[in-house]
């Protein structure tokens, strides 16, 4: 069981501020890291794997500093976002290289347990040149785990996977938090994060937005203000339904659109509102489409909450 | 101080890319020039030395180093796949000390080596030539690799850095500006042939023992900045 504690941690580059005053504990279990692309995700992970030295602040695991101390990495695995590899050597070659460096006293059967954990052994004798964009997220993967490490951090794993390596990596990380690991991957898709980790970290601009239990923060951006564009057979009548109740805060009529544009206070009761009042008044619902739903403009309302 | 895997991924790097032609074809071009010009004009101590101290030594034992000094650790700098070293509990010294003997190794097998076939061909070492331009083609990949290593390692633009030194520094200060004979590779191993060879053939602007204690120096000062600068080297993010 082993603790990653970010303490009061800022790196800047140049005048450019990456990550800005963070402080976070990633324990045992699954942890998501979650943030738009651009929000210091990667240079927070560098700081993590000991590859960037923290402007201010400490980064530790298990109280033990991590950038500059070669040996904490018996207790870390990693799996960086970029490509590159030794492309030039087998799958076989390049985990049993990574079995050897750790000093492992038998690399070559802790290469091929970590190749069959990753469902890679059909494979392990071909080039990684040759391997798709799923093959070397998984032969990564493999070259992490090879010598069973305590600590996994995985930037954007799921980047190029398709729908059932992203479900096999799901499961098998979901396996390792279960067996007392602490892992941490980042993202900035909501629904990776959410079918995977149950605590996540949100990171914005830098900044430290939310922490928690996943669906206490789902239950924060399902809460946010959301806004609509609703086309109807009879938008006035819809609008002046919509705005007697609580649950809607504003409805403006945009003429050039043809449609309306309404602000719900309360997510829940105006998704049953919209419906029943549509029917009740035989108005038609063309269209209803968020407009606010990207992952930028929920992570704006976490930061601002 | 030496790890046997890290030495074979950087053998592998090495001599599984393109650079090995490059590594490859020089060599093969000495020898290639020698053969022709022994069946054009025989046996000959001066041509053998014109061939061996104006291009084995002042062109192609710089330029292999280069070569085999960046390519040890540059690219993989470059393309980050340096993670998979970094991130496992082996000293960065370990790392870099490795890779010097594989740059070295690598250095002298396509550069002594060939000057020695070159000279035998040219000369059947005559007057002690090939031995000794042989000798200081071995001395100069020691000294080369850890400038070369050490450039790999601190920029990025590590091959257009060691060429300007190799071709512009070594070769054309080093041939016409007596002063920058005094601070080069070629001029300081030059004084080990100078040593070994016979007749007065071949001269250096350096005495033995200052250029073997320069020759220490470079490498070690060299090698211990290659290794202060990895172990503070950060992987910035893409973001």
């Amino acid at each position: 069981m082993s603790t990653l504690i970010i303490d009061n941690v800022s790196r800047w580059f140049g005048n450019v501020v990456a990550v800005n005053d963070v402080t976070m504990t990633i324990g045992p279990g699954v942890t998501g890291l979650l943030g738009p692309n651009g929000a210091g995700k990667s240079t927070l992970i560098n700081m993590m794997g000991g590859f960037l030295a923290p402007s201010t602040g400490s980064v530790t695991l298990d109280g033990t500093q991590i950038w500059r101390n070669e040996q904490s990495y018996r207790h870390i695995g990693i799996v960086p976002e970029r490509e590159s590899m030794y492309d030039f050597l087998t799958g076989q070659e390049f985990v049993l290289a990574n079995a050897e460096l750790h000093g492992l006293p038998k690399p070559r059967p802790a290469a091929q347990r970590a190749l069959a954990t990753v469902e890679m052994e059909y494979a392990a004798g071909r080039k990684i040149s040759t391997y798709s964009k799923g093959m070397r997220q998984r032969v990564k993967m493999a070259s992490a785990l090879v010598h069973d490490p305590s600590v996994l951090l995985l930037d954007e794993p799921f980047n190029g996977m398709d729908p059932r390596q992203r479900m096999q990596l799901m499961d098998l990380l979901r396996q390792m938090g279960a067996e007392g690991r602490t892992v941490l991957f980042s993202s900035h898709i909501l629904e990776e994060v959410e079918q995977l980790a149950a605590h996540i970290e949100v990171i914005v601009a830098g900044r430290h937005a939310a922490s928690g239990d996943f669906r206490k923060i789902r239950r924060l951006m399902t809460d946010r203000p959301h806004r609509y564009l609703v086309r109807s057979s009879d938008d006035r009548a819809l609008a002046a339904a919509l705005i007697a109740d609580a649950s809607t805060a504003g409805i403006e009529v945009d003429t050039e659109e043809g449609a309306l544009r309404i602000q719900a206070v309360d997510f829940n009761r105006f998704t049953e509102l919209l419906p029943r009042v549509a029917r009740e008044h035989g108005i038609t619902l063309l269209t209803v489409s968020p407009s606010d739903e990207c992952l930028e403009s929920v992570f704006s309302y976490l930061v601002a909450a | 101080m030496y790890n046997p895997t890290v030495a074979r991924l950087t053998y592998r790097a090495l001599l599984g890319r393109r650079r090995a032609l490059i590594l490859f074809s020089l060599p093969a071009l000495l020898i290639v020039i020698s053969i022709a010009i022994r069946l054009m004009t025989g046996a000959d101590d001066a041509t053998a030395d014109a061939i061996l101290g104006g291009f084995a030594l002042s062109v192609m034992v710089p330029l292999i180093g280069v070569i085999a000094g960046t390519g040890a650790i540059g690219p993989e700098i470059d393309d980050g796949s340096v993670v998979y070293l970094l991130a496992k509990p082996v000293k960065r010294p370990t790392i870099i000390v490795t890779k010097l003997f594989v740059v070295v190794g690598v250095t002298m097998a396509f550069s002594a080596i060939p000057t020695l076939i070159a000279g035998l061909i040219l000369s059947g070492n005559s007057q002690g030539i090939a031995g000794a331009y042989t000798s200081a083609a071995a001395m100069a990949s020691i000294a080369y690799s850890a400038i070369f290593l050490l450039l790999g390692t601190v920029t990025r633009h590590a091959v257009a850095a060691g060429l300007v030194y190799a071709l512009v520094w070594e070769s054309v200060f080093g041939t016409y500006v007596t002063g920058a004979r005094q601070l080069s590779v070629q001029q300081w191993s030059l004084a080990a042939a100078e040593q070994i060879g016979q007749g007065g053939v071949i001269t250096s602007d350096v005495g033995l023992p200052v250029a073997v204690v320069l020759l220490i120096c470079v490498t070690v000062v060299a090698t211990w900045y290659a290794c202060q600068k990895l172990r503070g080297l950060t992987l910035a993010g893409d973001e």
